[in-house]
């Protein structure tokens, strides 16, 4: 099994990297682009020992407590078989 | 008293910090290795600027999790006095020991200047013998020093006088031009609510001579020497 963890700054934390990336894609002519935010992404490899449940639980723990910083971001955990 | 330096792989003020206490201050002064889990009989300890574990992840956030850092939560909560600067500044936060965080700098560059910051309170062990009001010629180096916080967390800095540091102009006036990375309410450093525990992003040790451009910074150094004169 897979744990992938998707941290992105939560709603009204400035976010300077996705609005250089908006800029930049506005001046290659990409239209209609409204927003852009920049997020991290993480694949955790799990050895079996676990089941989805207890997977789940071990990657929403990492995640609050290592992965995201609670004060400037969000997290999503999604459970994958490969 | 008893002064360390802590030192994680990637600090790189560290040497700086040291060089501070012995020579300006004046006092003893040991570098204290990430992997040290007892701060039994320093007085104060200085979490020193530089690029801890890389600055993977977060800035900070990995220094978080070392041995050393919970010994120093130990020493925060014993009334131990803590000096985080610019990557220490990031490390407190990210430890909890002070609130909010340090986000990207808004113009995201890394900003690398003598910039001026104004005594906001005087009214700490850090600060004491600094006049409130008094513009500091203090150097920065980071791309990672705009403090955000929620609004709650901010009225409390705000109504309980810990707020310390505010980037300012030459002449002490607030201006978004001269809060060069975006912080919030340009905030420049805070302190905890016990006031034992101070985080700055400019580098008061970088700022000790006049040979290096100012020697502003000495000024906070001796107030924690005072204080600890005093205890």
């Amino acid at each position: 099994m897979k744990a992938k963890v998707y941290v992105t700054l939560k709603q009204g934390v400035l976010d300077p990297q996705g609005k250089a990336i908006q800029h930049s894609v506005g001046l290659l002519g990409y239209d209609g682009i409204a927003d852009v935010r920049q997020g991290k992404y993480f694949e955790i490899a799990l050895d079996g020992a676990l089941d989805e449940a207890g997977a789940r639980a071990t990657a929403e723990r990492m995640a609050r407590e290592v992965l995201s910083n609670p004060v400037i971001e969000d997290y999503r955990v999604e459970i994958t078989e490969a | 008293m008893k002064f360390g330096v802590i030192v994680f792989p990637g600090s790189n003020c560290d040497h700086d910090a040291y060089h501070v206490i012995s020579k300006h201050v004046g006092q003893p002064v040991n570098f204290i290795w990430h992997r040290e889990t007892d701060l039994g009989d320093y007085d104060a300890v200085i979490i020193p600027g530089g690029f801890s574990y890389g600055d993977y992840l977060r800035a900070g956030a990995l220094a978080r999790f070392s041995p050393v850092m919970s010994a120093v939560k130990e020493f925060a909560a014993r009334g131990g006095f803590v000096l985080g600067i610019c990557n220490g500044f990031q490390i407190l936060c990210e430890s909890g020991l002070l609130p909010g965080a340090l986000i990207r700098n808004r113009e995201l560059h890394f900003i690398c200047k003598h910039v001026y910051v104004r005594v906001e309170s005087a009214d700490t062990p850090f600060t004491n013998e600094l006049e409130r009001g008094r513009a500091l010629h203090l150097p920065i180096a980071h791309a990672e020093g705009n403090y955000v916080c929620d609004d709650e967390t901010l009225r409390e800095l705000q109504g309980e006088d810990r707020i310390v540091f505010r980037y300012c102009d030459e002449r002490g006036e607030l201006s978004e031009e001269a809060n060069s990375n975006g912080s919030r309410d340009y905030i420049a450093g805070i302190c905890n609510r016990e006031r034992n525990v101070l985080g700055l992003m400019p580098h008061p040790e970088r700022a000790c001579e006049d040979l290096l451009g100012s020697s502003d910074g000495r000024d906070i150094f001796r107030s924690l020497a005072s204080t600890l004169a005093a205890v």
